[in-house]
């Protein structure tokens, strides 16, 4: 069968006075349904741009998104405006990282759940819509749904209106959920509770989630497959046993390394990685990576000049884009990665 | 005050708002104390009173009860003039690099003014000494006439620290200063703040929700919860060794890279009760797998227990490594 959602050679792009800024340039990924993709990047890697032009949300006037993104057989780019929103909030619904900013102040969250409800079932009936959306808000775990249904988001916990807003996205049953961040503002342990959650609806509705973060440690807990994203680009993909317990980019390392862990030697500096993530204005030439990557060097100065494709690596369908020769990487990854302590 | 004495003496300490609808108790009754040279993380979430706390400690905010000593001195209703002299050795940094530098003022002025408003004069000048604050903190010294805007969040954050240094404290406060930055920038930065406590000499009070951070940067370890300490000990007894079920929970819910998938995790239920009306006993029983009924009539004091240095506030604290729950035990 066919993923519920494939994405092949995604690009958007934006016009600006400094220039073009290619936020996402050439991404491809499948998601089945019932799975999880974790999406992870840093500030500028086009995580969210991608995550936007999922569900047909950029501005026509100021984004150019070319490629294919294909949600239960409909192809999206370039869709008329009113058949993408159809199948927005049917088919594929998105949470994101702020409920506050997504939910209206002067409305009672239980209208505003309805509100999504009612705009894909017009024929539907004042207390049979009353009765869905209350027992949708207890599946999310809002306890007292009935009295809850009438209080206003200031009335709500932060935890509470991420609940009411993964309601709100999943009342019609979509079989697709965008999550940018959807746990961050959280305290960890009620993103605990919220990442729970979403699997537990997940096993019930089948859903296919495309989750974006920047916390590897949440995408560990989530996700089936990984795609590490830098500079608008795809540096390495695969089931996230490969790609977190056998990484093969020089960036996954060090985004590995550098985050402080539970476990390991408190006692030693964190291996971060040198500089910042480039500006997608003036992205550098060859690999994005090669300014901050040790290994820079040992690929015969390709790097610098040459940017690297995707190509398989590692097992079956593990992929990554970079020119470090095949021995050259299998000795840095010995010698380097698994002595910080990163694959485990 | 002598050399054994502690740099920071925190005793009963509290701050309430007073809000409609009621009394916030934010902070409701500390006691700690922070020696010369070391670090205490302060973790717990949001609402817990870290924030404020951090700020009761260097006297942005007036504290409602108690009493902090700072260098042996009470310094808990100090006004400006007697808090001047002692402004510049204790310091804060805070948590977004956006908002707490002035954009229109230039780095080396932003870095310059502790310097100024406290009436200092380095040896050798102003500009030579910012000019070395920000060779310490990693920026280009040639960068002193650009403004924040031109900076990375990561580098304002070096803007934020340097700025906290240039008097000289003795004490730095840092309300969560890496929870703002990029994964890769964060490492960074815990490396650099390490480096400085090192070689500084400083003592520093980490206000922090990551406890993987803090763990990374301090001796000892504060965990609240609803305006009070629940637990405080040093670094490898309260990560090893937490005696609190609050404590346990939330080290058990912290994601990590390093086990994939989420069984075998405990899980907290419920969300933090309102500061305006907090339980009565425990402040925790209402989300704690263990509560019984004397945790909902007596509240728990904090006690030390085996004559350690570990103190823990709860009727019955649990003991055994962490590791069991976590399929391994920490390193």
């Amino acid at each position: 069968m066919d993923p519920y959602l494939r994405v092949d050679d995604l690009r958007v792009s934006f016009g600006t006075a400094d220039g073009t800024v290619r936020a996402v340039d050439g991404v491809s990924f499948a998601v089945p349904r019932g799975r999880t993709l974790g999406v992870v990047g840093e500030s500028g890697s086009g995580k969210s741009v991608t995550s936007l032009a999922l569900l047909g949300l950029h501005d026509p006037r100021r984004a150019t998104v070319t490629g294919q993104i294909t949600v239960g057989g409909h192809q999206l780019v370039g869709r008329p405006e009113t058949e993408v929103r159809r199948l927005r909030g049917q088919e594929m619904a998105l949470i994101f990282q702020d409920p506050l900013s997504a939910l209206h102040p002067y409305y009672p969250v239980g209208r505003q759940v309805t509100e999504a409800y009612r705009v894909h079932h017009p024929r539907a009936g004042r207390a049979q819509t009353r009765r869905h959306v209350v027992e949708m808000l207890g599946r999310v775990g809002i306890p007292q749904p009935q009295r809850r249904y009438d209080q206003y988001p200031h009335e709500f916990s932060g935890g509470m209106r991420q609940r009411a807003m993964i309601a709100m996205a999943l009342v019609n049953g979509p079989a697709l959920l965008i999550a940018d961040e959807p746990a961050t503002a959280l305290d960890v342990t009620v993103q605990a509770q919220i990442l729970d959650l979403l699997a537990d609806l997940q096993a019930e509705f089948d859903t296919a989630i495309v989750l974006i973060s920047h916390d590897l440690g949440v995408v560990a807990q989530v996700a089936d497959d990984v795609l590490v994203m830098y500079a608008g680009r795809a540096v390495e993909q695969g089931s996230a046993e490969q790609v977190l317990r056998r990484p093969q980019h020089p960036y996954t390392w060090g985004l590995l390394s550098s985050v402080p862990s539970l476990h390991g030697d408190a006692a030693v500096d964190l291996a971060a990685i040198p500089g910042h993530p480039p500006s997608l204005i003036d992205v550098p030439a060859g690999c994005a990576f090669h300014p901050r990557c040790r290994y820079a060097e040992h690929a015969g100065g390709r790097c610098r000049t040459q940017r690297p494709e995707l190509t398989p690596g590692g097992t079956p369908g593990h992929r990554m884009a970079c020119h470090l020769p095949a021995v050259e990487r299998a000795r840095r990854y010995a010698e380097d990665v698994v002595r910080v302590g990163v694959a485990r | 005050m002598t050399a054994g004495d502690p740099l920071l003496r925190v005793r009963g300490l509290t701050k309430h708002f007073r809000v409609r609808g009621g009394l916030v108790r934010a902070v409701d009754g500390l006691d700690f104390e922070v020696r010369a040279g070391e670090t205490l993380g302060l973790v717990g979430e949001s609402g817990c009173g870290k924030t404020t706390t951090g700020r009761l400690l260097v006297r942005l905010l007036e504290p409602t009860g108690g009493r902090i000593e700072f260098a042996g001195q009470d310094i808990t209703h100090a006004g400006r003039r007697a808090l001047r002299p002692l402004r510049s050795q204790l310091q804060i940094i805070f948590q977004d690099p956006y908002a707490s530098l002035n954009p229109r003022h230039t780095v080396g002025r932003i870095i310059a003014m502790p310097l100024q408003v406290n009436g200092i004069t380095p040896p050798g000048g102003t500009r030579a000494r910012v000019r070395e604050l920000m060779e310490l903190v990693g920026l280009n010294p040639e960068h002193y006439d650009r403004y924040p805007h031109e900076f990375s969040g990561g580098q304002r954050q070096r803007v934020g620290i340097a700025r906290a240094l240039a008097p000289g404290p003795r004490l730095v406060v840092a309300d969560e200063p890496v929870s703002a930055l990029d994964v890769s920038i964060q490492a960074q930065v815990v490396n650099l703040l390490r480096r400085l406590q090192r070689e500084l000499g400083l003592a520093f009070v980490l206000i922090a929700h990551d406890l993987a951070v803090v763990r990374h940067f301090c001796q000892r370890v504060a965990v609240m919860y609803l305006g009070r300490i629940v637990e405080i000990g040093d670094r490898d007894d309260i990560y090893r060794r937490p005696q609190h079920p609050y404590t346990r929970a939330l080290l058990a819910a912290v994601p990590d890279v390093t086990r994939l998938g989420s069984a075998g995790r405990i899980r907290l239920a419920g969300d933090l009760p309102t500061p305006l009306d907090p339980p009565s006993g425990c402040r925790f029983r209402t989300r704690c797998p263990n509560a019984r009924q004397r945790c909902a009539e007596q509240e728990p004091a904090l006690l030390r227990r085996d004559g350690g240095n570990q103190a823990t506030a709860c009727h019955f604290p649990q003991s055994g490594p962490l590791g069991v729950e976590r399929g391994g035990v920490p390193a």
